[in-house]
């Protein structure tokens, strides 16, 4: 049941132009900054040599690479979850999913894991582009792993937080700005209080910081799945409440 | 084990909207092979009852038991014998109807071939490629109620499935109606008075969240009255005299409605009597229908 209705959420992002465009800018963007780092590289690797311990292709292109993702993913998010719960409010269509023998909890799950392999192409492609780098030199493994990693929580992440917003208007242009709004709120708190700050502790910002320097966190491992599993439980909860 | 006699049982439901109540203490029962007709005014707890009755909305008091199983104790295993259309069908304007109704038989878990039945039921064979926002209302209407059968449910709740089609379309969709309402319950909302009497077996009458009538559609068509028009019309007291005739009404100088008894019809009579006497009959015919009298009667407005 969860396949079928990942299926339809991934047919309907693919419906519309926005799902190419998100795309498409996704990799443009990307692709000017992998250049512009490749480009820096290839002018300081003389001087790199003469260094003790010197930064490797991975650390100087493939980490920054994915520390612009994490941010596109910010803007984008929010555009792709948006119209998950609120469009079908807004279409009356939710009754069709009300009235078949499924949970509420199905259908959020449903949503989630559409949008989620939508968005796994999007960090594969990522992947990618940091693994033609393969054709120059070796690459950190463990490094682009953690990252890899890292976006990918990242984003599951943003999207519960979005599918969220999504369930609490019929208006899916408001839930488009309440989750940018809320996404960019999480990231600029991150900025007060220094280590050990609760402010810096909500923020994903913060512990996706660990996973782009190659740290494999248990506590930033468990944040994530707890942010995820909140705002799914939430959206459960909202969408249990639409039959009252 | 035989199936039990009732497939939808309803109980004292009630449901307020901040405050306001929308329907209060609705009780109806439902047989396999019965249409039964919702009728009221605008606003008189239809789509409310109905979407309670489909586990759409969940309500302040009372219960809902599908083929005995508790709607909303145990929703997963009820819904999976209910199908409903709701009063906007819940459709997705983008996808073919192909691709619509086969995504609605994987969440109802139909049984393969139920695709095409129902195609072909709906009248839908010919349009299963093309996306339904691009579809005429009533084509529109045809796949909403096809999500709400695909699946061969027990129960079928339609919520004016009618509303906004043409007359031939009404037609058509009326005689799908009947034939869905041998085999499984139908309940269907309207405020048009000769559908019920043309589709359904039952009817509740609803004003202001209240079920206010509820009777057999056979019972109250029967017409118990009969228009008359006389060129020379006698005396109001000689046709009270005639057998069967209960009260007279003189709607204009030359024409009379005469009540009766169900069971005793004085057309006959009349006629036999108007020959011998010389009133010079013009017309005889049944009076307008019992449900509309009985409608008309019980959803005044107090004013």
């Amino acid at each position: 049941m969860i396949p079928t209705l990942a299926a339809r959420e991934i047919r309907a992002l693919f419906a519309t132009p926005l799902a190419w465009i998100v795309l498409a800018i996704l990799q443009a963007i990307l692709a000017w900054i992998f250049l512009a780092r490749l480009d820096a590289f290839l002018g300081v690797q003389a001087q790199l040599q003469n260094v003790l311990n010197p930064p490797g292709v991975t650390e100087w292109i493939a980490a920054p690479l994915y520390s612009a993702a994490s941010m596109i993913f910010m803007m984008i998010i929010p555009l792709l979850t948006m119209r998950l719960v609120a469009d079908e409010r807004r279409n009356q269509t939710l009754p069709l999913l009300l009235s078949a023998p499924i949970s509420p909890a199905q259908i959020i799950l449903g949503k989630f894991l559409g949008l989620m392999a939508f968005l796994l192409a999007g960090v594969f492609l990522v992947l990618l582009m940091s693994l033609s780098l393969l054709a120059g030199g070796k690459l950190d493994f463990g490094l682009l792993i953690a990252n890899a990693t890292g976006l990918i929580l990242l984003a599951a992440s943003f999207s519960a937080i979005g599918l969220y917003i999504s369930c609490l208007t019929k208006h899916p242009f408001l839930a488009g700005i309440g989750g940018i709004g809320a996404l960019l709120a999480l990231w600029a708190v991150s900025f007060s209080g220094g280590s050990g700050s609760f402010f810096l502790a909500i923020s994903p910002a913060s512990h996706f910081e660990s996973f782009n320097q190659g740290l494999f966190d248990t506590g930033d491992v468990a944040y994530f799945l707890l942010c995820i599993a909140l705002f799914l439980t939430l959206s459960v909860w909202t969408l249990e409440g639409m039959e009252s | 084990m035989a199936p039990p006699s009732f497939i939808l049982q309803a109980h004292g439901l009630a449901r307020s909207f901040s405050g306001r109540s929308a329907v209060n203490g609705i009780s109806l029962e439902l047989r396999r092979g019965e249409v039964l007709g919702f009728l009221g005014p605008n606003g008189a707890g239809k789509s409310t009852t109905m979407r309670m009755l489909a586990g759409n909305l969940r309500p302040d008091a009372g219960a809902v038991r599908v083929c005995d199983i508790d709607l909303f104790g145990n929703p997963v295993a009820a819904k999976a014998r209910l199908g409903y259309l709701p009063e906007t069908p819940p459709l997705y304007r983008d996808m073919s109807v192909d691709d619509y109704l086969k995504f609605v038989a994987k969440l109802h878990r139909a049984k393969s071939g139920a695709l095409d039945d129902t195609k072909a039921r709906c009248g839908l064979s010919e349009v299963g490629k093309r996306p339904i926002g691009s579809l005429s209302k009533g084509y529109q209407q045809r796949v909403g109620i096809a999500q709400a059968i695909i699946h061969q449910p027990d129960v079928i709740i339609l919520d004016e499935p009618t509303a906004g089609l043409d007359p031939n379309q009404i037609r058509e969709i009326r005689l799908l109606i009947r034939e869905l309402g041998d085999n499984h319950g139908v309940i269907l909302s309207t405020h048009i008075l000769s559908e019920v009497e043309s589709i359904c077996d039952r009817v509740e009458i609803l004003h202001r969240g209240r079920l206010v009538y509820s009777g057999d559609v056979d019972a109250m068509r029967g017409a118990r009255a009969i228009e008359a028009g006389f060129k020379n019309p006698p005396a109001p007291g000689e046709l009270e005299s005639i057998e069967g005739v209960a009260s007279v009404e003189i709607l204009s100088p030359h024409l009379f409605c005469l009540r009766h008894s169900p069971d005793m019809d004085p057309s006959e009579a009349v006629i036999r009597m108007a020959s011998e006497r010389g009133w010079g009959l013009q017309r005889i015919n049944p009076a307008k229908s019992g449900i509309e009298d009985v409608f008309a009667e019980l959803t005044r407005e107090e004013s």
